[in-house]
Formats: structure tokens, sequence, C-alpha cells
């Protein structure tokens, strides 16, 4: 019990952290908003409320704001010069991952709920009926990026041109996460029955279990020196 | 109530070597401490002082040798290593918007330490910050980051303090406090290990000096009642360099 | 001394036998029905991909190895398979679109296995990237850890793109050949010459960086002596 004591430690200094100054957040927020102008004026208006395109605008917009808020997990960290202060603490290194995938996750599905509901604005959407399914495969599909970009994020923090090299490492290792999530956000907005969700959430469950599992042998890999 | 190891030495370093690449830092350290010492490190810069005192601190790995703090290896117990040791360094690994009570909250909730709340004034007015708790840290000059690191380092009430030149950026009343608070640390029996380029400084409460030399430890004796003129001739020899004069650095 | 006789030999068999598949591609197999002459670069294709997805496993294994012992060789080996994976992987994702193109008129499809041949190469670059932007006191650790999940990303990858095939059905598939004796003979010493090719630059890549670092390591001493 100790130990989440210790993960809730972090978690709510993080989040203080954050509302104090908000930055992460709102530069988050608004580019998603700015992102989904410009598809809508790219793709035309009427092209966007089309159910077979929504999964896919939405989750590229979730995963390009998701990036801007990977580099705070560490880098804030390092660029404060508070990282070793936190290697001091009795914890171990999957405690330290696991408080800043939470906090990850928290801000990235701030992002979302946020997102969703400009979404729903703009295009007169309605996602009422879905919401809990949705809920589950958003849900999945934020840890699952938020376990790889927490570890990207520790690995990339010491690097000179740091979002550059999260952005290559995030990318390729989220196409099969990607590739679920819209699959089944785009089969739960068809009405479709529940088995037919099942091969998506398969892979999402599995890209989640596989990523977790290799962060809690590797992470202390990632922070030693 | 863990079962501690016992030991001999409460700090324990053999053959530590360390490479960065192909640059060797650190080229076979040996040093032993009892319990109750107060080394103060010297040495150039560039010698390794603070990349020894953070392989100490298990903030970093040796390459190779062995290091033992009251019986803890940093590779197979740092958790429990973590807990028996405070670092006071340059930087104060304090975070800058959150306020001087909320800091130590968080060090206070990381060590799992008992009557926070209460620890925490304690800790506020032993280093003259009681007037400050929800001021926010960027707010506080170096002087104040500094002495509220010295509390941050201090909460769990480690057995081993080591400092990485915490003079830096003290003002005279900082400086003093500081002192008052190792004198203190010493007195209830802790180990203390410091870093300082400031001869005056360093020797004033020390009982034992070591200089490190191009990452090798080229002298390491005990002293007692220092005079620092007896000593400066001895670190010139040491390390072919003339030491900083004592200054109050503001 | 046997062991370098053994070396030569083996670069000397190597070289032998890939003039042994020269030949049987060019003059042995027969020339495919539907497809004509360009099918030819089948034997190229399938070994390379082979290879491509076996210098990775290489990487894989050198990286989990290097991670449990921290000796040094195993990050070299995990990294000079990569280089030479990413050779293979280049090859195959060229050769694919020229098959393609006059066969079925396209320059890519959509293919499961090609396009996750096409993320293992992303992944391999981003390793390569990585061991680029890090300093070296982290190199090893980061790549291994990297190499270690890019690898465990391509089986899940894979089955993902198969699910999103039904999205975007493809019509083409890879498997429209008629192979006769003579081809199946041709494509195995093709795969038995390029193995070996793979090994020896293996090999070569593995002693040309351990000479890289043997050099750095004088230079290092060289510059500490001269400096103090």
């Amino acid at each position: 019990m100790i130990f989440f004591r210790k993960l809730w430690a972090i978690v709510w200094k993080d989040l203080l952290s954050e509302l104090r100054t908000k930055e992460m957040i709102l530069s988050m927020c608004l580019f998603s908003f700015l992102v989904l102008i410009i598809f809508s004026f790219a793709l035309g208006a009427e092209v966007m409320n089309l159910k077979t395109i929504v999964p896919g605008i939405l989750w590229v917009v979730f995963i390009f704001s998701g990036l801007m808020g990977l580099g705070r997990a560490f880098g804030a960290e390092r660029d404060r010069g508070t990282l070793p202060g936190l290697l001091l603490c009795p914890l171990s290194p999957w405690g330290i991952y696991l408080a800043k995938m939470v906090g990850t996750f928290i801000f990235t599905a701030i992002m979302e709920i946020f997102t969703l509901s400009i979404f729903i604005i703009l295009f007169n959407l309605n996602l009422l009926p879905f919401l809990l399914p949705l809920g589950l495969i958003f849900f999945l599909g934020t840890l699952g990026f938020s376990a790889i970009g927490t570890l990207f994020s520790a690995m990339s923090a010491a690097t000179k041109s740091r979002d550059t090299i999260l952005s290559i490492l995030v990318f390729p290792i989220t196409v099969p996460m990607l590739i679920a999530a819209v699959k089944a956000t785009e089969t739960i907005l068809a009405g479709k029955t529940v088995t037919e969700v099942y091969s998506p959430l398969k892979i999402l469950i599995a890209f989640d279990l596989i990523y977790l599992l290799i962060a809690y042998l590797t992470f202390t890999f990632i922070i030693e020196e | 109530m863990r079962k501690l190891p016992s030991y001999d030495y409460i700090i324990e370093a053999k053959g530590v070597k360390k490479e960065f690449g192909f640059k060797a830092v650190l080229k076979g350290i040996d040093l032993q401490l009892k319990e109750g010492d107060f080394l103060a490190l010297f040495g150039p810069n560039g010698a390794g002082k603070t990349t020894f005192i953070q392989i100490l601190c298990s903030l970093m790995l040796p390459s190779s040798g062995k290091v033992c703090i009251a019986g803890f290896d940093p590779r197979s117990d740092r958790e429990a290593l973590c807990e028996m040791i405070g670092f006071v360094s340059h930087h104060t690994f304090l975070y800058p918007n959150l306020s001087a009570f909320e800091n130590l909250k968080f060090y206070g909730m990381m060590y799992n330490v008992p009557a926070l709340d209460e620890k925490i004034e304690k800790l506020l007015e032993l280093v003259g910050l009681a007037d400050f708790p929800n001021d926010q840290v960027q707010t506080f000059s170096r002087g104040m980051q500094q002495r509220l690191s010295l509390a941050r380092a201090i909460i769990h009430d480690p057995m081993v303090l080591f400092l990485d030149e915490p003079y830096t950026g003290l003002d005279q009343l900082g400086a003093e406090d500081l002192k008052q608070i190792l004198v203190e640390f010493r007195d209830k029996g802790k180990t203390i290990v410091m870093i300082s380029h400031n001869l005056d400084k360093g020797l004033e409460l020390c009982n034992r000096v070591a200089i490190l030399k191009s990452g090798r430890v080229v002298y390491h004796e005990e002293i007692s009642e220092t005079k620092i003129d007896d000593f400066k001739p001895i670190y010139f020899n040491y390390t072919g360099k003339r030491p900083l004069p004592s200054q109050v650095v503001p | 001394m046997t062991k370098r006789i053994f070396e030569i030999t083996f670069e000397v068999v190597t070289f032998l036998l890939m003039l042994a598949a020269l030949y049987a591609i060019f003059i042995y197999a027969p020339i495919e029905k539907t497809m004509g002459i360009v099918q030819k670069i089948f034997y190229l294709h399938v070994p390379a991909a082979f290879l491509a997805f076996f210098a990775f496993f290489i990487t894989f294994l050198a990286s989990i190895v290097y991670l449990y012992k921290k000796d040094q060789k195993w990050d070299v080996i995990a990294y000079c398979s990569a280089e030479i994976g990413v050779l293979f992987c280049t090859i195959v994702l060229i050769t694919g679109p020229i098959w393609a193109k006059p066969v079925w008129n396209v320059w890519w499809t959509w293919d499961p296995r090609l396009t996750t041949t096409l993320i293992l190469w992303f992944i391999y670059l981003a390793y390569l990237m990585l061991r680029g932007v890090v300093r070296e006191n982290q190199r090893a650790n980061l790549s291994a850890v990297f190499g270690i999940i890019g690898f465990a990303n391509v089986p899940i990858t894979f089955f993902a793109i198969r699910l999103w095939r039904t999205i975007h059905p493809v019509i083409i598939t890879s498997e429209g050949i008629n192979i006769s004796k003579p081809m199946k003979y041709t494509l195995l010493l093709t795969f038995c010459a390029f193995f070996l090719f793979f090994l020896s630059l293996l090999k070569n890549r593995i002693k040309l960086e351990r000479l890289k670092i043997k050099t750095e390591k004088v230079r290092a001493v060289y510059e500490e002596i001269f400096s103090s």
C-alpha cells in the first residue's frame, strides 16, 4: 500500500504542477481543436460526419495532440533538474514509470474528452448511445499510447532533439494500436454487434499487456546511467 | 521494521571505476568511512568528485567495483539504500511552481515520513523558512532555495548525508544556518560526506579529509583541530593547484 | 591460424554459392508463364524478406543478452545486425514495387507482409536514429530496450494489418506464381547463398565495428597521457 501512496504522490505532484501553469493541457487542447478545423477545411464539412471517416480522424488527432503531452512526462523533470531528486526516492523504477504513465494517461484523456466534445458540437454527431463501448476503446487505446509514450519519453528526455526523436520512436510502434482502435471505433459507430469488436479489442488488450510487461522488465535500464 | 544488515563501515567503496564512453573518470577508488565520520572531499575540477558522490548516492552505477552503504548494495537494495541517505547538491531538486510546503509534502510522502505535516512545520522552522510555507519556490532567492533543499534532504532523517558544494549561492546567513544544521546532524552521530571547493567551510566541521585527483584518491587522513594553514600546503602539494581563497559567496 | 583458414574458406564458399545462384536464376530456372522475366526478382525478394526479419530477430536476441550481461560485444552484434537488416529491408521494399508494377500494374500493394516490412523498416530506422542522438553512456542500454520493443511490435503489427485489410480489401495477393521444381531448387539455392552472404556481411561489419571501438580506446588513452 505504501507503494500506491508513493505513486499517488507523484501523480498528485504532476497534476498540481500542471494545474498551476495549465500550459501543457491548454496547448494540447488548442492543438487538437486546430487540427480538427484544418481537417474540415481540407476534407469538406459534409465528409467530416461520415461514420466511416470519424474514427480515423479522431484517432489521428488524439495521437498528434497526445505526442505534444508525452514530452512532458520526463522532459519537464529533466529540464528542471528534478529527475535525480525523483531517483533518490525509495521507489522502484517500475513505480516511477507507473506513476508517470498514469499522469500521461490523465492528461491525454482530458484532451481526448475535450476533442470529442468539440467534434460532437462541430459536426452534429450523436455519440450518446455508444458512449460506454466507445469509452472502453478510448480507455484501452489511451492506455497503450501512454504506456509506450512514457517509455519513449524517458528515453528521449536526455537527447538533443527530444521531440523529433520522440515522434520517430512513437509512430511505428503505435501503428497496431491505431489500426485496432480505429477499427473498433468504426465497428461500434456502425452499430454492429459486439462480436465484431472482438478482433480489434483483442489486439488492443494484447498491445497494452505486452508493452506494460516490457516496461516492467526494462524500465530500470532506461533510467540507469 | 526491516532487519538491517550489519556492517563495519557505513560507507564502503572498493575499486570503484567509472567510464563515460572511453573516458575514465574514476580509476579505482577505495574508501571506508565509519559511522559518525564527517569527510571533507576536495580536489580540482574534473577530478571526479561529483561523479563519485553520485555513485555513492546510487544515482549512477559504477562501471566496476563495489559500493556498500550501511550494508546495502545499490544494485540489489536500491530502495533500502535510498531511505538511508540524503543528498544536497547545488541543484535543488525542487519543483519551482510548487510551494515550499508542497515540495516537502511530496518528498515526505515519497519517503513515507510519519506525521508529515508537523515534521514539515518543524523543518521549515529549522531552515528559517517558516514564514513562507505557501510561496512558490520559484519566488525564493537562491539562498532560500538551498535551505529548502537541505530540508528536503533530511526530511526522512537519513543516516548519511551527502553534500555537493552546498555553500554555492548561500549568503552569510544561509551559510551560518547550514553550518548549524550540519553541526546538529553530526552531533546526532550521523555520517556526512561533503564536497567543497572552499577549504575554510570544508575544514570547519570535518574529522577526515580526502583529496581526489584525476579519478584517484591521493590523500585520505584523519584530521583533528585542523588549522587551515597547515592543510593548504598539503593541498597544493597533492593537486598542484592553489586552493580557492576563503570567501563568502553572495 | 585455423580460424583464419576457416574465415577464408567461408568467404570463398559464399562467393561461389552466390555465383551458382546467379547462374541458377538466369540460366537454370525457367521463365515463368504469366509474369515473364520480371518474376525472377522473386528469387531476390523472398530471401531478402526473410533476412530482413531474421536480422532484426538477431538484434532482438542480442539486445536481451546485452541487458542481462552488460557486455558491450552484444550491443555491437545488435547494432551491426540492425544495419545489415535495414539494407535487406530496403531491398525488399524496392524489389516489391519493381515486381508489382509490370505484373499487376500497381506500384504498391497493401499486402500484409509487404506492409509489415514497411513498418519494420521504420522501426529499424528509428533504432539507428536513436543510436545517433543519445549519449554514449546510455546508448547501449536504450538501443537494447528499443530493439526489444521494436521486435515485439512486429507480430502485433502483422495481425493488426491483417485486420486493417478488411477495411481496405486488396484484390492482389503475392501468391500468384506456379512454382515448378527447377524454380523451387533455384529458390533454395538462392536462399542458402544469401543466408551465407548475410552471415559474411555481419561478421565483417562486427569486425569493423570492433576495430572502430579499439581505435577510440587507443585515442582516449593517448589523449589522457598527453593532456596531463
